[in-house]
């Protein structure tokens, strides 16, 4: 189980390849891997965004998202789970977090990082703060639930 | 009987700084320390509250050596 804040931008890919690599002893054992990447649009709101500043609790966010896992991990039979999350300065098309658990089976799979991933985006204090091609820097100001349509973020 | 309160994101630009230190005779509730600190200033809605990094109510008594937060809702993911 592993869960990180990273002030630098990663390639999501080569980190699930690097940790479901080292992690030799599961081999065999896992049936189902649920991943979630998501990542910056240069969009929001019907703006457009060129960076971004991420800002967090050092300390508390931490302790939320292990909450969370550990959430996860009584509710559902998960074998491993990895949780990277950006902090910092961030442009469009970086990585802003990445979930992913391993289980035996893909309903525990699925469910647990979706599970996951909401929690995430309700509790674990981090602030996004846009800056506009206008040159306007404004801050996100909550964030949309993940089981509604988003329809007003369709463009 | 000493607290710490910290402020984040949109509400420490706000109030201009990120944190203080506060020296308490009696017990306060974490809503009763912001009307002590921001007399002028009332609680903006939504507004969540932690005492050591744990989410807490305005009602929470603050004890010695605890910390304090303010923040706005999180936009984190």
């Amino acid at each position: 189980m592993q869960i990180k804040l990273s002030a630098e931008p990663f390639n999501p890919w080569q980190i699930l390849h690097d940790y479901e690599t080292e992690q030799r002893q599961l081999a065999g054992q896992y049936g189902a891997t649920a991943v979630f990447v998501g990542t910056m649009r240069d969009f929001n709101q019907g703006d457009d965004v060129v960076v971004m500043q991420l800002d967090h609790y050092p300390g508390m966010t931490e302790k939320q998202l292990t909450r969370i896992v550990e959430q996860a991990q009584q509710q559902w039979a998960i074998l491993d789970g990895l949780l990277l999350h950006r902090v910092g300065k961030i442009e469009p098309n970086d990585t802003l977090v990445i979930v992913a658990v391993w289980s035996a089976h893909r309903g525990d799979a699925f469910d647990a990082s979706r599970f996951i991933m909401e929690a995430l985006k309700k509790q674990a204090p981090f602030w996004k703060q846009e800056t506009l091609s206008s040159g306007e820097v404004r801050w996100v100001s909550s964030n949309s639930d993940g089981y509604l349509k988003p329809a007003h973020n369709a463009k | 009987m000493s607290i710490k309160v910290r402020y984040f994101a949109s509400l420490k630009e706000r109030l201009g700084h990120a944190e203080t230190e506060l020296e308490l005779s009696a017990p306060l509730s974490a809503g009763q320390i912001w009307q002590r600190l921001n007399p002028a200033i009332p609680l903006p809605e939504g507004t969540l509250t932690a005492i050591n990094m744990e989410y807490a109510s305005l009602d929470s008594l603050l004890t010695d050596g605890d910390e304090l937060a303010f923040f706005p809702p999180v936009t984190g993911g």
